[in-house]
C-alpha cells in the first residue's frame, strides 16, 4: 500500500497520534459528567497556553537577543521593580480566580446525588470489579451494565486494598476504599462499549485489573436484567461434554469461590465472581482476557501465569476436563 | 609558611584519628566540604542505580503485554526507582551542595555542628545500605491466599508498594516477606540524617554568618538552603511517626491502618502526603537556589527582585504545608476539601509564578553568556515551567480526577523535578566544579550533554502527558494492546536511553577534567558571591580570615563599580584585588583552628541499620550490638572535645 517508507512512517505517526481510538481516552467524553471535566480541562488547557506561549517567548526571545555578542555592552544594573512586582503577581492571581470559580461548581455538581439515579453497587476485590444491583437482586462481575442516558449512582467500597474505579469516557476516578463508602455518578449518552481500569496501584496484578461498561437503550437494558434476574439453563443435555462440564465444576474445587445461581445451594458472597451469567459477559479475569475458547483454556491451565498473585488456583486440570469446563461456561447464558 | 594547629596525640576511647590523606582520613573527616563531595558521589551512585531501575522499567513498557520483567520485578523496580531518586539521590546531592557551598557563602570555616554533619552523612550511606540490602535479604511475594506461576527472582524481592507505601495494600497481609520493612525501616534511617542536617544548617546560617552578613545580604542558595532545613525539620516527623505505624502494624499486630482493627486507609494518605507535598518543596528550592547563583552571574546582572524570590521562597515552603490533599482529590475526601485543596493549590502557583518572572527580568536585557551552568539554568526554567503549568491543571480537581495515576501526572513530577530539579543541579555541578576542583571542565562535553539531555528528557516525559490522558494509568507492569498505547511508549523508552547516553558524557567530562582539565584559577566566572573570592580549590581553612561583608552581592562589588548609566565599570583597583585575595587565600596570616576528626560519627551511624535488622528479624542479639554500636558512639563523642588543646606544630604547605 505505502510505496515509500518515509509516507508510512509519517502515516504511522500521524495516525498513533491522532486517529487511533484509545478506548481509555479521557479526552472522548461520551457523557455529561465527563463532558463538563472536559469543558473545565480545555478552559484550562488554553489558558495555560496562553501562559506558556507568553513566558517562553519570553524566555527564547531573551536568549537569542541578549545573548552575548562582540562588542555587547556591559548590562546595566537592575535590581527590580516594584511595579512589576505587583503586576505579575495580580495578574496570575485573576486567572486563578477566573479558574476557580467554574471548578468549585463542577466540584460540588459532580458530587451531587442525581435524582432518580439507578443505585448499583461496586465492590473491589484483587484484582477484579464487582457489581450489584440492589433494586434487581442482581450480582455479576467484570462488565457493568447500564441503561443510556440514565444517570447511574455508583456505591463503592473494597474488601481489601485501595482501588480506584475509572471509565476515563464516562468520568473522573474514584477510589474504593476498605471499611467506608464512596460514591461516583456514571451516564452515557448512547449505547457503547467502554473500558473502565483500576487506577490505583493495588498489587501484583493492577495493571490487569480491568473492566467494561456497557451502555443499552432501555429496551435492551430491561431484558438484559429480566435475563440476569432469572437462573442460565439448568437442564443440560445428559452425557453432553456441558453436562461433563458441570461435574468438573461441580467437583473440582470451583464451588469454594465461586457460585452459579441455581446450580449449587450456595447462599452468600463469595471471593470470587459470580458466575452464574458467565458466557454473556466479553471478558473475564479482571477484563483482562477475552471471553473466549482460546483464553479460557490458558487461564484454567494455570490462572498465577496470567495474573500473578491471583487467588484462583491452578486445579491441575486435565485438557479433558478444561475442555468440558469450558462448554459448561459456554451455556451460561 | 602557614600555621595549621595540630591536636595533641590523646587518648580517648580511641586515639584520635590523625591521617590527612587516605581513606581514613575521609571516613573520619569532619570537613564540609570533603563531606559534602562525599555526598555527593554517594548521590550520584544512586541516581545511576534508580536511573538503571527506570531504564528496566522503560524496556518494559516498550512494547505492550511485555513480559521482560515479572509483575514483581516491574513493581519492586518502580517502587526503588521512587524511593532512591528522591531519598538517595535528590536529597543528598541538594546535601552535597548545601554541605560544601553554606559555608562558604556565608563566609564561615565550618558549619555549626561538625560532626553532627558527618553523622547525617554516614547515617545517610548507612541507610541507603540497608535499604538495598533488600536485594540480597528480603523477600516479597503474593498476597495472603493468592498464587504465582513461579518464584520471585532477587530483583523482584525488593520493596514493591510504591514509593508511597500505601495502606493496606503495603501492609503485612497483601505484601508478605521483608521487603517492606526494608523500605519503612530504610526510609526511616534515611530521615534521621535529613533532620539533623537541618538542625545543623538552620544553627549555622542562624549563627556563623560572618561579619555585615546580615540576613538580606545572604545570597539566595543560603536562603534556600534555610527555607528547605525549615522544610525537613518540619515535615520528617509527620512521615517519621506514619512510618513507625506502619512498621508496628507490619511486625507487632496493631492496626493503624487496617480497617479490620479499626483503623483508616485513608490516615496513612494524609499523614504521607503531609509530609509528601513539602517534600516535592525539599527537591526543588534548592534547584532554585542554584538557578538564581547562575543566572545573574551569566547574565552579568545582579537577580532581579531579591527579597521578591527570597518571600517568594518561603511562600512556596509556607504554602506547602496547606495542600497536601490535592495528592487524594479521587480518594475518600469531600467536595468541601476538594474544593478547599483546590485552591490553595492554585495559590501555590502564584509564589512560583513571581520566581519564574523575576527570573526573567535578571537575563532581561543582560549581557547572556551561554556557558553549560547558563543553559542548565535556562532550560530549567523552560522546563519547569512546564511542570508548573501542567501542575496547574492539576488543582482544576475535576480535571485532577481524570488525570490523577495515570502517566500524565508522571510527566507533570518529571518536568518539575528532572526538568527542575536535576536540571538545576546539573548547572550547578557545572558552576561550581571550578570551585571544587581547581579545574575547568570541558565547555564542548559540557554542551553536548545539556543538548543530549534536553533531547532525551523531552522524549522520554513529553509523550507521557498525552499517554496519560489517552488512559495509560501509572505503576502498569503491562498495557493491553488495544488501548493503542504502543508508539508513544516506544518513542518514550528511547528517549529514556538518550538521557542514558548524556549521563555517559557527563562522567566522561567530569572524570577527565578532573584531572586534566585546564586550571580555573579563583574567580572563572567573573562571579558576584564570596565564595569565589577564595583559592579554588577551596583550602582546607576556606577564609584565611574571616571577610566582611558590606552589602549584597559583595565580591562582585569588590571588583566593580557602575557608571552614571548604571553599568558596571571595572575598578582600577580590582585587579591587584584579586591577586592579593589569592596570596591572602592561600598563606593565611592567621593561626587556624580547625574541628578535629573523629571516629564517633560513623560509630554511631553503623548502629542504625543493626537496631533496623532487629526488628525485622526480632532478633535480641542484633539489637544488643547495635545499642552497643550507639553507646559506644555517643559515649565517645561526648566525652571527645570538638578540638584538641593545641600544640605548636607548625606545618609547610
Amino acid at each position: 500500500m505505502f510505496r515509500h517508507k518515509k509516507i508510512y512512517w509519517l502515516s504511522f505517526i500521524f495516525l498513533s497520534s491522532c486517529i487511533e481510538d484509545a478506548p481509555l481516552d479521557s479526552l472522548s467524553p461520551a457523557g455529561p459528567y465527563s463532558r463538563s471535566i472536559d469543558e473545565l480541562f480545555w478552559l484550562t488547557f488554553w489558558i495555560a497556553v496562553g501562559v506558556f506561549v507568553i513566558v517562553q517567548g519570553a524566555l527564547l526571545f531573551s536568549v537569542f537577543y541578549f545573548k552575548e555578542r562582540e562588542g555587547s555592552p556591559e548590562p546595566k544594573q537592575i535590581h527590580g521593580n516594584n511595579f512589576l512586582e505587583i503586576l505579575w503577581t495580580i495578574i496570575p492571581v485573576m486567572i486563578l480566580a477566573a479558574i476557580a470559580v467554574p471548578t468549585v461548581q463542577t466540584i460540588f455538581d459532580l458530587a451531587r446525588e442525581p435524582e432518580d439515579a439507578l443505585k448499583i453497587e461496586v465492590i473491589g476485590h484483587q484484582w477484579w470489579f464487582e457489581y450489584k444491583y440492589p433494586d434487581f437482586g442482581i450480582t455479576t462481575a467484570n462488565v457493568l451494565v447500564i441503561p443510556e442516558d440514565q444517570p447511574v449512582r455508583l456505591e463503592m467500597w473494597s474488601n481489601d486494598v485501595l482501588h480506584n474505579y475509572w471509565v476515563p469516557k464516562l468520568n473522573g476516578k474514584k477510589y474504593l476504599v476498605p471499611g467506608q463508602k464512596t460514591y461516583l455518578n456514571l451516564q452515557a449518552d448512547s449505547p457503547e462499549e467502554f473500558w473502565a481500569q483500576c487506577g490505583e496501584y493495588c498489587g501484583l496484578s493492577h495493571s490487569k485489573m480491568r473492566g467494561r461498561v456497557i451502555s443499552m437503550t432501555e429496551a435492551d437494558f430491561a431484558s438484559w436484567v429480566e435475563n440476569e434476574q432469572s437462573y442460565a439453563e439448568k437442564e443440560l443435555p445428559e452425557s453432553s461434554l456441558a453436562a461433563e462440564g458441570q461435574l468438573v465444576y461441580l467437583n473440582a474445587g470451583c464451588t469454594q469461590c465461586h457460585v452459579i445461581d441455581g446450580v449449587w445451594d450456595v447462599q452468600g458472597d463469595r471471593i470470587a465472581p459470580n458466575l452464574t451469567h458467565f458466557a454473556n459477559r466479553n471478558v473475564f479475569a479482571g477484563a483482562a482476557l477475552k471471553n473466549n475458547r482460546e483464553n479460557l483454556t490458558k487461564w484454567l491451565a494455570n490462572p498465577a501465569e496470567i495474573k500473578p498473585g491471583t487467588f484462583m488456583p491452578n486445579l491441575e486440570l486435565t485438557e479433558k476436563e478444561i475442555n468440558a469446563l469450558i462448554a459448561y461456561l459456554g451455556t451460561l447464558k | 609558611m602557614t600555621k595549621i594547629i595540630q591536636p595533641k596525640k590523646q587518648s580517648n576511647i580511641f586515639k584520635r584519628p590523625s591521617s590527612e590523606t587516605g581513606i581514613w582520613s575521609w571516613i573520619t573527616t569532619v570537613d564540609h566540604k570533603r563531606i559534602g563531595i562525599m555526598y555527593g558521589y554517594a548521590a550520584f551512585f544512586f541516581l545511576l542505580v534508580g536511573g538503571i531501575e527506570a531504564l528496566l522499567l522503560r524496556i518494559q513498557l516498550a512494547s505492550p503485554d511485555n513480559n521482560f520483567l515479572s509483575a514483581a520485578e516491574y513493581n519492586a523496580m518502580f517502587t526503588m526507582h521512587g524511593t532512591t531518586m528522591i531519598f538517595l539521590a535528590i536529597m543528598p546531592i541538594s546535601a552535597a551542595f548545601f554541605n560544601y557551598l553554606l559555608p562558604l557563602q556565608i563566609g564561615a570555616r565550618d558549619v555549626a555542628f561538625p560532626r553532627l554533619n558527618a553523622l547525617s552523612f554516614w547515617i545517610f550511606i548507612f541507610g541507603g545500605v540497608f535499604l538495598y540490602s533488600t536485594f540480597l535479604f528480603g523477600t516479597a511475594g503474593a498476597p495472603e491466599g493468592g498464587y504465582l506461576a513461579e518464584e520471585v527472582s532477587r530483583l523482584g524481592s525488593a520493596p514493591n508498594g510504591g514509593w508511597f507505601g500505601y495502606q493496606p495494600n503495603a501492609g503485612m497481609k497483601y505484601s508478605p516477606g521483608t521487603a517492606m520493612d526494608y523500605w519503612a525501616i530504610g526510609l526511616q534511617i534515611l530521615g534521621i540524617a535529613s533532620l539533623v542536617s537541618a538542625f545543623n544548617f538552620i544553627t549555622t546560617i542562624l549563627n556563623m554568618r560572618t561579619k555585615g552578613m546580615r540576613f538580606m545580604r545572604m545570597p539566595v542558595f543560603t536562603w534556600m538552603t534555610f527555607a528547605v532545613s525549615f522544610l525537613l525539620a518540619f515535615s520528617l516527623p509527620i512521615i517519621a511517626i506514619a512510618l513507625f505505624y506502619v512498621t508496628f502494624d507490619r511486625q507487632f499486630g496493631t492496626t493503624f491502618f487496617l480497617t479490620e482493627g479499626g483503623g483508616d486507609p485513608i490516615l496513612w494518605q494524609h499523614l504521607f502526603w503531609l509530609f509528601g507535598h513539602p517534600e516535592v518543596y525539599i527537591l526543588i528550592l534548592p534547584a532554585f537556589g542554584i538557578v538564581s547563583e547562575v543566572l545573574p552571574t551569566f547574565s552579568r546582572k545582579p537577580l532581579f527582585g531579591y527579597p521578591a524570590i527570597v518571600f517568594a521562597g518561603f511562600g512556596i515552603a509556607f504554602i506547602g504545608f496547606g495542600v497536601w490533599a490535592h495528592h487524594m482529590f479521587a480518594s475518600a475526601i469531600s467536595p468541601v476539601a476538594q474544593a478547599g485543596f483546590g485552591l490553595s493549590t492554585m495559590v501555590i502557583a502564584v509564589p512560583t509564578g513571581v520566581k519564574i518572572f523575576n527570573w526573567l527580568g535578571t537575563i532581561w536585557g543582560g549581557k547572556l553568556s551561554m556557558k553549560t551552568p547558563m543553559l542548565f539554568s535556562l532550560g530549567f526554567i523552560g522546563m519547569f515551567l512546564i511542570g508548573g503549568l501542567s501542575g496547574v491543571t492539576h488543582a482544576i480537581v475535576p480535571a485532577d480526577t481524570q488525570q490523577t495515576d495515570t502517566y500524565y501526572v508522571v510527566a507533570h513530577f518529571h518536568y518539575v523535578l528532572f526538568g527542575g530539579a536535576m536540571f538545576g543541579i546539573f548547572s550547578g555541578l557545572y558552576y561550581w566544579f571550578p570551585k571544587v576542583w581547581g579545574k575547568m571542565y570541558n565547555e564542548t562535553l559540557g554542551k553536548i550533554h545539556f543538548w543530549l539531555m534536553m533531547i532525551g528528557f523531552n522524549l522520554t516525559f513529553g509523550p507521557m502527558h498525552w499517554l496519560g490522558l489517552q488512559g495509560q494509568v501509572r505503576r502498569t507492569w503491562v498495557y493491553a494492546e488495544e488501548t493503542n498505547l504502543a508508539f508513544w511508549n516506544l518513542i518514550v523508552s528511547i528517549g529514556a536511553f538518550i538521557i542514558a547516553l548524556s549521563i555517559l558524557v557527563f562522567m566522561a567530562n567530569w572524570i577527565y577534567s578532573r584531572r586534566k582539565g585546564p586550571e580555573a584559577g579563583f574567580d572563572p566566572w567573573d562571579a558576584r558571591t564570596i565564595e569565589w573570592s577564595i583559592p579554588s580549590p577551596t583550602p582546607v581553612w576556606n577564609f584565611s580570615k574571616a571577610p566582611e561583608v558590606k552589602s549584597l552581592d559583595d565580591f562582585w562589588h569588590m571588583k566593580y563599580d557602575e557608571d552614571e548609566e548604571g553599568r558596571p565599570v571595572k575598578r582600577d583597583t580590582a585587579d591587584a584585588l584579586l591577586l592579593e585575595l589569592e596570596e591572602e587565600g592561600l598563606n593565611p596570616k592567621e593561626d587556624i583552628e580547625l574541628p578535629n576528626p573523629s571516629y564517633f560519627p560513623i560509630i554511631l551511624a553503623s548502629g542504625l541499620p543493626f537496631l533496623g535488622y532487629a526488628v525485622i528479624y526480632k532478633s535480641l542479639p542484633l539489637a544488643i550490638v547495635g545499642v552497643l554500636l550507639i553507646l559506644i558512639g555517643s559515649f565517645g563523642w561526648g566525652t571527645e572535645p570538638l578540638e584538641e588543646e593545641f600544640t605548636e606544630d607548625t606545618e609547610n604547605e
